[in-house]
């Protein structure tokens, strides 16, 4: 008999080594998230799954389960904080989601309808990003990342070649390839690269593929996300 | 070069009236009249706030995504902008010809979107002048107050926009807004269920759209000393038309028409566009002023929309569309008809048609085939013609070897019509306004010759009826010396001196 915690009222069992959000998803409850993403470690930074863990906040891709935690994450306060970091990443880049091509199968897009966000309520930034389309196969829209770091991470630990980084700090973040000439063609990148599979938003995208599935059949023009929990790679895998 | 009435010789000494904005017309636009003290008019112009940068802004951008995003043009027309984009793009690709599903899907969106537009802007926009008179009751002057004497029209008007709007759902993903066209194709084809739920209505539709050209003709031709004269020019006539002069709202080549029908051209690829057609810039209006080149610019200015369309083909190749075009024609009496309240009876011959094209589609099965997508060889530029329901619409790209936009042109319906509503206000004027007290009646009568035209102003969308409207009097100072307000909800503000 596995041992549990309390998320929200409900008993989550869990394996020795889960996080909160690797229990959680086990069980089917869905706690909100961007940078997280099963198969990789945990990077903590968006902070979208932020839980209350015995009243005090943390991020639950992070903070392991332990028997007994009383965790809050579906409360209208945990919601409204999400929905005001959601908002600040709308503002922050260019999401213009009626002429994105990933919308419908855009996370943060999905987020923001999960979390009720009606209107992007901060004074945009529109802060100018030109695209990187020097690669043959693909292209790079900056205007939409969220430096969730997935792609990093993806392309230093899968495919073994630190394509990407995010360069310098607080609100000068920002996404970078790891060439010369800063340019994307310029890098080894490949399009089965894990790399390139793994962009939560509309930033990498492989080219001339723009709006190929129709309106009904992307990814969540029928279940939400929050019906799309993604099930940890392995239940006991070392954070 | 100016027209008679564009530009006063002594502005400064001439009072101004402006109808800002114009109502029940899409987007925004004014009109300013410039009056001496006997009420004279001396200057007429109508001002149109048009694009918001549309061809500066998607350059940079990958050119798959332009279809969806330049749509956003327009919350009336988009199925217009999404197919023009989509057409050139395919010539960027090097393809002439797609496949029979995807040509005819695209038809399919592109008729139903010519049905949902022409019946708005029949039924909800210009009826209630037509049914009520331009200077009834302005209370009542509006679709609620159609819906209240003639429920039946306003009943039948509603639906046949729903179909139409159905039309496009089932083959964009959405009402308004949806993605169905992609360059070298589109991204889904019916299912049977999609093409028997159109199947249903669709002989309804027919019928009814058959009644509209009927009220519109009964209208004209029941007051033929108003319809035949009211804001009347004479020009020449543009439009698109496809194998053997048939009337094409989807694709084939360019025709012009002098004032008395006689071919100015004819059979011209619109890729050559920019050979045929020149656009001048003045400083009073956002918007251009298209004319053709052979002609120059005083005499090369044209129309276009449905009374073109309808006179420039040779025929249409619907059998009870094509009976009303008959019937049109000879009531024009084989001579080009140029007034622009025809434009209604026109607008509804085209409704007809587009009902019986929609109907011959739904029983063709290529609609329900799985060859969506072709492939050509990629060409760095394109030029998409189509003509929407307001006149022929120009898209030209230029992509680079990244796959980015380097260049949009885009010339819309309502830019080639600029200065033939320009002409029919100015002709409005002069005989309903000229020398006579202004009351809100007769502000409408200009109102009611741009309505004609179905401009879409700013290609915006704006809550139906709830546009402001205000007209000012200042004099030589900028004094305001008296003021009419129309609010949201149709009621008036005393003027100031209340």
């Amino acid at each position: 008999m596995s041992e549990t915690f309390v998320l929200d009222g409900q008993e989550i069992p869990f394996a020795p080594g889960q996080t909160i959000i690797q229990a959680a998803s086990a069980a089917g409850v869905y706690i909100p998230r961007l940078c997280y993403h099963p198969e990789f470690k945990p990077h903590g930074s968006c902070k979208l799954c932020t839980v209350k863990v015995n009243g005090r906040h943390t991020a639950s891709c992070t903070f392991k389960a332990a028997p007994g935690l009383q965790v809050e994450s579906n409360t209208e306060d945990l919601n409204a904080e999400r929905r005001t970091l959601v908002q600040m990443l709308f503002v922050e880049g260019n999401h213009f989601c009626p002429s994105c091509e990933k919308s419908g199968d855009c996370q943060l897009q999905a987020t923001a309808y999960e979390l009720g966000m009606m209107s992007p309520h901060f004074d945009h930034f529109f802060p100018d990003r030109p695209v990187d389309a020097s690669h043959p196969e693909l292209l790079l829209d900056f205007n939409r990342c969220i430096l969730c770091s997935l792609c990093v991470r993806a392309s230093r630990d899968v495919d073994k070649k630190n394509v990407f980084a995010l360069a310098g700090r607080g609100i000068d973040s920002h996404l970078i390839v790891n060439a010369a000439s800063g340019r994307l063609a310029d890098t080894n990148v490949a399009l089965e690269d894990k790399a390139v599979q793994v962009c939560p938003v509309g930033v990498i995208l492989k080219k001339r593929q723009g709006f190929k599935v129709p309106i009904g059949q992307r990814t969540y023009d029928e279940v939400p996300i929050s019906g799309h929990v993604p099930a940890p790679a392995a239940l006991t895998e070392e954070i | 070069m100016s027209f008679d009435l564009e530009t006063a010789e002594h502005p400064e000494k001439l009072r101004r009236v402006a109808i800002d904005p114009v109502s029940r017309v899409e987007g925004h636009g004014k009109v300013t009249l410039l009056l001496d003290d006997q009420n004279k008019v001396h200057q007429v112009r109508l001002h149109i706030v048009e694009f918001r940068g549309f061809e500066r802004f998607i350059q940079g951008r990958p050119y798959w995504e332009v279809p969806v995003m330049v749509q956003r043009l327009c919350g009336i027309c988009p199925v217009s902008h999404h197919l023009a984009a989509a057409k050139a793009l395919d010539r960027v690709l090097g393809i002439k010809k797609l496949t029979p599903t995807a040509e005819k899907i695209r038809r399919l969106m592109h008729y139903g979107q010519m049905l949902q537009s022409h019946a708005l802007h029949f039924f909800h926009l210009s009826s209630p002048d037509l049914l009520f008179g331009f200077d009834s009751d302005v209370a009542r002057r509006n679709i609620v107050g159609v819906a209240g004497k003639y429920p039946e029209i306003a009943k039948k008007g509603v639906l046949l926009r729903k179909f139409g709007q159905e039309v496009i759902r089932h083959t964009a993903g959405k009402r308004v807004h949806g993605t169905g066209a992609i360059p070298g194709g589109v991204n889904k084809s019916l299912s049977r269920a999609e093409r028997d739920e159109l199947l249903q209505d669709i002989y309804q539709i027919v019928a009814w759209s058959r009644e509209a050209v009927h009220l519109a003709m009964e209208l004209h031709t029941s007051n033929p000393a108003l319809y035949n004269s009211f804001g009347i020019f004479r020009s020449s006539m543009m439009s698109i038309v496809g194998n053997n002069g048939d009337l094409d709202f989807y694709h084939g080549s360019l025709r012009a028409r002098d004032d008395n029908g006689g071919i100015l051209f004819d059979g011209v690829d619109y890729q050559g566009y920019n050979d045929i057609l020149e656009e001048e810039v003045k400083p009073w209006s956002y918007m251009k002023f298209p004319y053709i080149k052979s002609l120059g610019k005083e005499r090369g200015w044209y129309k276009v929309g449905p009374l073109a369309r309808v006179q420039n083909c040779n025929q249409i190749p619907t059998p009870l569309a094509e009976a009303e075009r008959r019937e049109f024609v000879d009531y024009a009496g084989g001579t080009p008809m140029h007034a622009p309240l025809a434009y209604h009876w026109t607008r509804m011959i085209e409704l007809l048609h587009a009902a019986e094209v929609i109907k011959d589609l739904l029983h063709d099965d290529d609609i329900l085939g799985a060859e969506l997508m072709t492939e050509g060889v990629r060409q760095q530029e394109g030029v998409g013609v189509i003509e929407a329901p307001r006149g022929t619409l120009f898209h030209h790209y230029q992509v680079d070897e990244n796959d980015l936009i380097t260049m949009c042109n885009l010339i819309v319906s309502t830019t080639h019509n600029n200065q033939a509503m320009n002409e029919a206000v100015r002709h409005v004027a002069r005989r309903y306004l000229h020398g006579k007290e202004i009351t809100e009646g007769l502000l409408n009568h200009i109102e009611v010759a741009i309505r004609a035209f179905d401009p879409c102003l700013s290609c915006a969308t704006h809550a139906l009826g709830k546009m402001p409207l205000e007209v000012e009097l200042v004099d030589v100072e900028g004094r305001p010396l008296d003021r009419l307000a129309k609010n949201g909800d149709g009621s008036f503000c005393a003027s100031l001196a209340d």
